[in-house]
């Protein structure tokens, strides 16, 4: 049987890390550039367009992230494709990402004052305008805070992505688990390199959001 | 698309499904009172307790905030025999649930205890109150009530996060879908369905927490 | 004998020292007037003999206890020492009433219904027998502060310990609370007030103490002292905001 040292588990859970981080990259930009959609679309004062993201926020904010893998992982398979854990991952990811992401910005659109709004239409500008020169720059400056909160969970959302065999950080786990018998060992490893991913982030976030409240 | 959906398929089912929806519902519930008892502890801790201790809860409630669940479980129930722990599915799922809990609703609370204005704190001291006095009558009421939306919110994160106990064989909603889809191969209509009754159980935990926040808090 | 003794208390914020050595006597039954610049310690100073601060040397006795950081029995003397404060500080969850009846019955094990007897008592003293199931949100500045007072005086305490009470009050409320303290004064309760009512330090206290950079600058009996400040600080404060 193969044996494995403590260097050799740690190196195959590093290069699995990499993995996580690119995933969690993608999910997190390309849930981005959907979630910035959605905003524009929720924001839009368009009956139909807000009731679509809104029905769309409900359902991936109110199903497991688990769920929605499996959603994509075998309902890509109904449409004949061949199924890639890779693929049903990224866009279960960037699908849930953007929910959440379309929130947290709406949230800060709606904390800037209506005066802000008035004045802007007031000069004639349209609504894509409004947002583009007068609302976004400054509802961007209080949404950095959260939004690098919400990448911690993006890092964290990606471990499921192991339950549908993408074979990131946790998966890898449990991979060199069965290979060694050291769950102890395997798992407190897999544990800490998560969480010197995600600590830096949590960290900054809070810095950010402290600066911001002393600066009000 | 030549696929037909066949929802016919899961009825018989039925019982495995709704033995699962149960299993998820007392999951929730347990790990939520619970979890809150931990916060709150934590919370308190962190704020009117000794300094070694309020760092030793933030040492936990980092670990956990910045770890997945699924690790933390796979940790508690893999990992942790070999320190000769050894925990059933069940045990180890609610256990991994109220730790979960446990640290997030510790920073929230903690969060609602620091936005009670100092002096609420010095009138109950100068009433010749305790530190425990003032943090049971004064101060703990005014956070719950001012952080009771973002421990709601937390609490339906966490219900929708517990479907991934199902990867250690715990018998919640998400395994039992798993089990019906091992047997009659309807792997999308069962997670659809699954999904749906995850969404429909939000959103009535949801408007429930928001009708016991107002009998709770209906003074004002 | 005094009921509270203050010799000699140094007290240093890091290091700003904000009280430079104060000695006060106060006898059962004074009104103390305490007046002076915001920044000379008169808060510090309040906050230091119910034990909200610390300070570093000196002695400060109140009703026989000696206030004197961690050894201090603080549950025992707040119980006889009482404390107003200037953002009134009411629990906002509780009822007027409640907010009264809070330390009878936590700290003294007092039964509700004897409590809420007390409560009626003196919330009638300070004329707010009507607000009595209000909550703080319903009641105006005025009304709210004389809440804190009943507050305090629920716990029967041997002095009351008042910090600019009326600073947050808008003018027209100021006289309802005033008139209050006046009553309490006229009852013989034992009261250290820091104020900026110049014409009510002169006419209800018994005692002025006029401090400045953290020291007593100046003390005596009210009339007196504003008829004749002897030191230029205190004539020159007195003509600022007299
Ligand atoms: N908690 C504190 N920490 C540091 N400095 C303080 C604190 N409280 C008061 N001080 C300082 O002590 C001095 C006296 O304050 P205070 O007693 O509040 O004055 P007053 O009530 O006469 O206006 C001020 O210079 C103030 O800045
Ligand atoms: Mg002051």
């Amino acid at each position: 049987m193969l044996q494995f040292s403590f260097w050799d588990i740690l190196s195959n859970l590093l290069i699995a890390t990499q993995w996580t981080i690119v995933l969690s990259l993608i999910a997190f930009f390309c849930g981005g550039i959907v979630g910035l959609i959605l905003l524009f679309m929720r924001t839009s004062k368009i009956a139909a367009l807000e009731w679509f993201t809104k029905i769309y926020i409900e359902f991936f904010q109110g199903t497991p992230l688990l769920m929605q893998l499996f959603l994509f992982f075998f309902g890509i398979a109904l449409f004949g494709f061949e199924v890639s854990p890779w693929a049903a991952a990224t866009l279960a990811l960037t699908f849930w990402t953007s929910a959440f992401l379309t929130e947290i910005w709406r949230g800060c659109v709606e904390a800037i004052p209506k005066g802000q709004w008035e004045a802007s239409s007031s000069l004639a500008l349209s609504y894509i305008e409004q947002m583009r020169y007068v609302i976004l720059p400054q509802a961007s400056r209080i949404a950095v805070a959260p939004t690098v909160g919400f990448s911690v969970q993006v890092i964290k959302g990606t471990a499921l992505a192991s339950i549908i065999g993408f074979v990131e950080l946790t998966k890898a786990g449990t991979m060199l688990n069965n290979a060694t018998f050291r769950p102890f060992l395997v798992y407190s490893l897999v544990a800490l390199i998560y969480f010197c991913l995600c600590f830096p982030l949590s960290w900054w976030a809070k810095k950010i959001e402290g600066r911001l409240n002393v600066a009000r | 698309m030549s696929y037909k959906l066949q929802f016919a398929e899961l009825l018989p089912y039925w019982n495995v499904l709704l033995y699962g929806l149960a299993f998820t519902i007392v999951l929730t519930v347990v790990s939520t009172v619970a979890g809150i008892a931990v916060g709150t502890a934590g919370a308190a801790a962190r704020t009117f307790g000794p300094g070694w201790l309020g760092r030793v809860v933030a040492v936990y409630v980092e670990l956990i905030r910045n770890t997945p669940f699924i690790v933390q479980l796979f940790f508690i129930f893999f990992g942790l025999p070999a320190l000769g722990l050894k925990l059933s599915e069940t045990t180890a799922a609610f256990l991994a649930m109220v730790i979960n809990l446990g640290a997030y609703s510790t920073e929230i609370i903690r969060a609602g205890i620091e936005a009670v204005p100092k002096g609420h704190i010095e009138a109950g001291l100068s009433l010749a109150m305790s530190k425990w006095e003032v943090l049971r009558h004064v101060v703990l009421n005014q956070a719950f009530r001012k952080i009771y939306p973002a421990l709601s919110s937390q609490i339906i994160i966490v219900m929708l996060g517990s479907a991934v106990v199902s990867q250690i064989s715990a018998e919640d909603l998400t395994y039992a879908a798993n089990f019906v889809a091992s047997r009659n191969f309807r792997n999308f209509e069962v997670y659809l369905l699954a999904a749906l009754a995850y969404l429909l159980l939000a959103l009535l935990t949801r408007s429930l927490l928001r009708a016991l926040g107002r009998v709770i808090f209906k003074a004002r | 004998m005094s009921l509270v003794s203050i010799r000699d208390v140094r007290k240093s914020f890091g290091t700003n020292e904000v009280l430079k050595g104060v000695s006060l006597d106060i006898a059962k039954g004074d009104v103390v007037a305490i007046i002076g610049r915001s920044g000379s310690g008169k808060s510090t100073l309040l906050r230091c003999i119910n034990g909200l601060e610390t300070y570093q040397s000196g002695s400060i006795v109140a009703d026989g206890i000696e206030v004197a950081g961690a050894a201090t029995n603080l549950r025992e003397l707040r119980r006889h020492v009482g404390m107003v404060f200037q953002q009134f500080n009411l629990f906002p969850h509780l009822t007027a009433a409640e907010n009264v009846m809070l330390a009878p019955t936590v700290v003294n094990k007092v039964s509700k219904a004897e409590a809420r007897a007390t409560a009626a008592e003196v919330l009638a003293k300070v004329g707010l027998s009507e607000k009595m199931d209000a909550y703080p949100s319903e009641l105006s500045g005025g009304q709210q502060q004389r809440v804190a007072i009943a507050r305090s005086l629920a716990m029967r305490p041997k002095v009351l310990l008042c910090d600019e009470i009326t600073s947050a009050l808008d003018p027209e409320l100021v006289n309802e609370v005033l008139r209050v303290v006046e009553q309490l004064a006229r009852e013989g309760m034992t009261l250290i007030l820091v104020t900026h009512e110049m014409r009510f330090a002169r006419d209800v206290g018994t005692k002025l103490v006029f401090m400045h950079h953290g020291k007593v600058h100046e003390e005596g009996v009210p009339k007196e002292v504003f008829a004749a400040p002897r030191t230029p600080e205190l004539q020159q404060f007195v003509g600022q905001v007299g």
